[in-house]
């Protein structure tokens, strides 16, 4: 997460095919135990979330559940497709205690550091 | 210009490939295709944020979903004033993380307000919101009057 760079690490077969998505927007925190990434995703409830890590990588999904509205459409300015995200993680983070929820739409990921990049005070005996 | 769509995609941040060149491509493509609301809300950028929003109708219902995650009810005010549907309220950062370094800011914060006119008049004691996964949903019933009938005319 260091650089925080985003890449589609997706072999270029599957993107071809490519299911179409919209990228939640986010905003990421460092601080000293760790990052906090918090994601916006309307019309994602628990269920719909899908958080991958593979080596490096965080892949966040979310499915909207959207219930069909009947009648005309007079204005249209959401775009109901699914969400999705990859991320590369800073290797100071301590993968195994990765924790995420979601409420009212927006995932909060918090991303721990793992102790022993920690800056830790010293006792001096 | 990136700056201007809400779904930008992030690694056009990045010096671009071919594929992404067509990402842009596609990108520029769906700005002329967008509806003129697209624009109104993207000039809003300077002001504000601004949620979001489709509308439909039936014959008995007007049903408007607007996209405002991360809030808690209280900060959204809907009201009906003059046949429009306003929907306001502010969205406030949390102050936890603030003392953190920061890495990205997307997210907008602060206050909105999103206006829409009503075509026909709606029974304003029968209007109902519900706020789910952080999209808002009004219902507002059409008054009698303004539904449409069908008058059976006999023929002789």
């Amino acid at each position: 997460m260091k650089a925080s760079v985003e890449k589609d690490s997706r072999p270029a077969r599957e993107r071809t095919v490519a299911q179409e998505f919209v990228s939640p927007e986010v905003n990421i925190f460092e601080t000293k135990d760790g990052y906090v990434l918090e994601a916006e995703m309307p019309g994602v409830s628990k269920e719909g979330l899908e958080i991958t890590l593979e080596g490096n990588e965080i892949t966040i999904v979310g499915h909207r559940h959207a219930e069909p509205v009947s009648g005309e459409l007079l204005l249209r300015e959401r775009r109901e497709l699914d969400y999705r995200r990859v991320f590369e993680l800073d290797p100071a983070i301590d993968t195994g205690k990765v924790s995420a929820k979601i409420e009212q739409g927006l995932l909060t990921l918090t991303l721990p550091k793992s102790e022993r990049v920690k800056p830790r005070k010293i006792a001096v005996d | 210009m990136k700056f201007l769509t809400r779904w930008q995609r992030p690694e056009l941040a990045t010096w671009p490939t071919f594929e992404r060149v067509s990402n842009l491509r596609e990108e520029i493509d769906r700005l002329f295709e967008a509806p003129l609301a697209e624009w109104a809300r993207s000039s809003q950028l300077l002001s504000g944020w601004s949620p979001a929003l489709d509308v439909y109708e039936d014959k008995d219902n007007f049903v408007v979903k607007a996209e405002l995650p991360g809030m808690k009810r209280e900060e959204i005010e809907v009201s009906l004033q003059d046949g429009g549907l306003s929907i306001s309220g502010e969205r406030k950062s949390e102050e936890k993380y603030e003392e953190g370094e920061v890495y990205r800011a997307e997210r907008f914060f602060g206050k909105f307000q999103r206006t829409v006119t009503l075509p026909t008049p709606v029974a304003a004691d029968k209007v109902k919101a519900q706020y789910k996964d952080g999209i808002l949903t009004i219902t507002l019933p059409k008054t009698e009057e303004a539904k449409p009938k069908q008058i059976d005319v006999n023929v002789s």
